[in-house]
């Protein structure tokens, strides 16, 4: 009860400020401090003593634990605070959170570890240090109370915050002994014994997310929601075309319209309206006329792309690869031979948080609030962008709405809004990306195009796999300098030799797999899963094609090349359990099966579809069985991998991104269509931890997703379905 | 200027006529829980009641919501987020990063004021925000625990 009414007063005096600064036209100083999303945390955190860099506990038991890692709806938050509180023995209850900033981290020499949030590392990179953190924090608290009850710290135990001596029957809080414990020394953590996660009672338990509330009445605040006193607002748009240049804008068009304060041009590709709302800055913007030099990649279209990629297939030489034995030779001596040519378009992310960023920048400081994955990549680009040296900058992180890799290194919307509002010495500018300008200027999941060829001995057993890819180079456009080549080669994600993030799970007797990097003007980057999603389809898709040419089952096809690869195996075998392969479906219901590796865990999907008479497909249930090593909350796993589904799926039946005339034609989601709940199958996730290796959740299972779906089609059809999305695939 | 029933309360706001309700919530108002998404109508993060029909706020004029409209937000759906949508997202939880789900429950606030035991097909036929995480399923759930049907399993292991 008490709570309730707590987070109710919260929430009127928030909106008591929004309401204030709005009546005063955004103009009313109330001299509230900056960061207003840290506010509460850091203030009252002021007062508590910080027992680690992990740890603060206030005299009233409340846990504030340290978070360095992005929150973009994926769960790291809750997972990453249960990891700590584990160890420390706090009352769960009781836990708080507080999202340290990237300035704060590089003023006390990054004791907080890296801040990136991609690749689905947010808990398998920062699990061991975070643990540890909260380990120390428990053995210091411990120590403060054996001290102050003057016992030796070996009589005591300790739980849900609470120390009892049992001897004297004496207990103590932690929030008793926390100033003390501040001032203990640490324990060296590599001295610190963690506990098996098979004793775990916080963390490996479906406990519910922490951030929930405020998602429920409106309150949370996203960066997209900044209000500052003074504030202007902006809209941008950048040259359609990549590599385009601005031309003109005829500014005195819009010169006489409510609100407008400034055109800006941005570097030589860019134009800015600020006004004093956004709603004005928008309309402003879509009334300016602007002219743009496309340049010569204003004649690429999605033909000239499509024969680039195919060039890659049938040229000779690769930029990376790797094989065993001699599958040409296996393959020219096989009894059957097949071959296929799979296909796989741009994507674009669309997180339904636009793209933004609100900046301040003075002669002496630059602030910016920013959704980011990378808060240190924001600072950065903060620093660069405003001239200003790293200590003079600070970047405020709100938990984002969507992420899925476009915020993350990528940190272009920052740069624009701070060329913006350099324009406006200390005043905030917030920029807000149409849904359209989002769509436009992407870093797109990349294209590829992939050639398959089979050979099966008269048994119908595999006996030679070639592999040859052709498609746009991630580490080309984004880190060049990132050496490309041989057998770990970006785009060969999931089909790596090596053990352990995602090794390609069959032994098919002679292999050889072949890159070649065909980048285009387009700018791709990371999106979730990336080029799992692709390679998973190609491959698992193509087997389905193989087991059916060798008349085998398509599980015992698969099993029958996996007895080395025992972990591949045992999530491909959960799946089937659980989805009681090989039992009979209703009529016209059919079963696909695949299974893949990726950032570090193992995945496996049974997927159950009818095809109409008219080729309308049906997505009835899907079963996914998951691998993630350790299990730190199963009621989250299940969360995301119930999402992997729906973002797998929404990419085989409606994901593309048209390119005709340099530029993308899909710009909202009446083209750039999104599944929506009706078409959302019953998922069932199963959760095989072996608990001896930390492995990735949020991307892994969306890989599996695709292919499962599309050997369905292929069982229900007869037809294999070699090109995304299903939308132009005519399945009758 | 124009004045507007917003959550109850009598409110004037100076916006030229043709600016979308959405803007004029977020940005004169103050209450920013209503979401732009696409500007168009499609993805409904935007979702208000109005008259206690959910409309998507982005593509309605401020010409053309009278004084005498019911406005409600997010924000005033329910006192402490005790309406059972909003109850029956947190016992689920429902969101993932949450950006949509203020037009999520609004959806299905709507739909259950106007059909309190909702089918699937119902929900399907009502529910036709996107949401980007794909919280489809729990959302599904939680419109079925909302209207207090039987027959639909809440994961009772769920603890803390």
């Amino acid at each position: 009860m008490t709570n309730t009414i707590s987070a109710k007063s919260a929430r009127l005096s928030r909106r008591t400020f929004v309401v204030a600064s709005a009546a005063a036209g955004g103009g009313l100083a109330l001299g509230l401090r900056v960061p207003f999303l840290n506010d509460v945390a850091h203030a009252q955190g002021a007062e508590a003593p910080e027992v680690n860099a992990w740890v603060v506990i206030k005299p009233d038991d409340t846990t504030v634990i340290r978070i360095a890692r992005a929150e973009m709806g994926q769960g790291t938050l809750t997972g990453l605070c249960q990891l700590v509180a584990e160890e420390l023995e706090c009352d769960w209850t009781k836990v708080t959170t507080d999202p340290i900033t990237p300035g704060q981290n590089l003023a006390r020499k990054r004791v907080w570890g890296e801040m990136g949030t991609g690749g689905s590392r947010g808990i398998r990179i920062s699990q061991d240090y975070v643990r540890r953190g909260g380990a120390a924090a428990r053995i210091m608290l411990m120590q403060a109370a054996a001290d102050e009850l003057k016992v030796p710290v070996s009589e005591l135990t300790v739980a849900d915050g609470v120390i009892t001596h049992a001897g004297s029957k004496r207990s103590i809080r932690y929030g008793q002994v926390a100033a003390a414990a501040a001032k203990v020394t640490p324990p060296d953590p590599k001295s610190i014994t963690l506990k098996d996660p098979r004793s775990w009672k916080v963390a490996g338990h479906p406990v519910k997310r922490l951030d929930t509330a405020p998602k429920l009445d409106g309150s949370k605040k996203y960066a997209i929601d900044v209000q500052l006193p003074g504030m202007l607002n902006a809209a941008v748009m950048q040259c359609p075309v990549y590599g385009g240049k601005l031309k003109s804008v005829d500014e005195a068009k819009i010169a006489g319209r409510p609100g407008v304060k400034k055109v800006v041009r941005i570097k030589d590709n860019a134009v800015a309206v600020v006004a004093d709302t956004y709603y004005h800055a928008k309309s402003a913007l879509a009334a300016l006329p602007i002219e743009w030099d496309v340049g010569q990649n204003g004649s690429v279209n999605d033909a000239s792309i499509a024969e680039h990629l195919k060039d890659g297939i049938t040229a000779q030489g690769s930029n990376g690869g790797w094989g065993y034995g001699d599958a040409g030779k296996a393959i020219a001596g096989a009894a059957k031979t097949i071959e296929a040519v799979y296909a796989t378009p741009f994507l674009a992310h669309a997180t339904m948080e636009p793209m933004n960023c609100t900046a301040r920048v003075s002669a002496d400081k630059a602030e910016a609030w920013v959704p980011t994955q990378n808060a240190e990549a924001s600072l950065a680009a903060l620093s660069e962008a405003s001239g200003l040296p790293l200590d003079k900058c600070e970047v405020y992180r709100p938990d984002l709405g969507g992420g899925f890799g476009r915020r993350g290194g990528t940190q272009d919307f920052v740069h624009l809004a701070v060329e913006a509002a350099k324009q406006f010495p200390g005043v905030p500018v917030k920029m807000i990306w149409t849904r359209e300008e989002d769509l436009a200027h992407d870093f797109y999941r990349p294209v590829s195009q992939c050639k398959l060829t089979g050979g099966l001995d008269q048994d119908g057993k595999l006996v030679g796999l070639k592999i040859r890819l052709s498609g746009q180079s991630i580490n080309a456009y984004l880190a060049p300098t990132i050496a490309v080549g041989g057998p770990k080669e970006r785009q060969l994600q999931g089909w790596y030799q090596e053990p352990g993030d995602s090794q390609f799970g069959y032994d098919v007797q002679n292999l050889q797999i072949e890159y070649a990097m065909r980048n285009t003007h387009v700018p791709v980057g990371p999106w979730r899963g990336v080029n799992t999603n692709q390679n998973a389809v190609y491959l698992e898709c193509f087997i389905e094609e193989m087991a059916r040419a060798a008349g085998k089952d398509p599980l015992e096809f698969r099993r029958a090349m996996m007895a080395k690869f025992p972990k591949h195996l045992a999530v491909l075998n959960a799946a089937a359990e659980k989805a009681d392969y090989g039992k009979p479906l209703p009529a016209g219901v059919h079963r696909g099966i695949a299974q893949f590796m990726g950032y570090g865990s193992y995945s496996a999907a049974v997927a159950e579809v009818s095809v109409s008479s008219e080729g309308k497909l049906k997505v009835h249930r899907l079963v996914l069985a998951l691998n993630c090593g350790h299990a730190v909350n199963p009621g989250q796993i299940e969360a995301q991998v119930e999402g992997s589904v729906a973002f797998g799926l929404t990419a085989a039946l409606y994901g593309e991104c048209p390119v005709k005339d340099g530029r993308m034609t899909d710009l909202n989601f009446d083209r750039y269509q999104i599944m929506r709940l009706a078409e959302m199958p019953k998922i069932e996730t199963v959760i095989v931890p072996t608990y001896d290796f930390w492995g990735g959740v949020g991307e892994p299972t969306i890989c599996v997703t695709t292919p499962a779906v599309l050997n369905a089609i292929q069982a229900a059809t007869g037809k294999p379905v070699r090109t995304l999305p299903l939308k132009n695939v005519k399945l009758a | 200027m124009a004045r507007l029933n917003i959550n109850g309360e009598m409110r004037d706001v100076q916006a030229e006529a043709e600016t979308p309700l959405l803007w004029v919530i977020r940005e004169q108002i103050g209450l920013t829980g209503t979401k732009f998404g696409c500007g168009i109508a499609q993805c409904g993060a935007c979702s208000v009641h109005i008259n206690g029909q959910v409309q998507r706020s982005c593509s309605i004029p401020l010409s053309a919501v009278q004084e005498s409209d019911k406005i409600v937000t997010i924000e005033g759906l329910s006192a402490n987020a005790s309406h059972p949508v909003q109850k029956a997202w947190a016992e689920l939880d429902v969101p993932q990063c949450g950006y949509c789900q203020s037009g999520q429950i609004m959806a299905a606030a709507a739909l259950l004021a106007k059909t309190p035991k909702p089918s699937d097909q119902d929900i399907d036929a009502a529910m036709t925000n996107i949401c980007r995480c794909g919280t489809y399923q729990r959302i599904r759930a939680a419109v079925h625990l909302a209207a207090g049907q039987s027959g639909v399993t809440t994961p009772t292991e769920r603890q803390g």
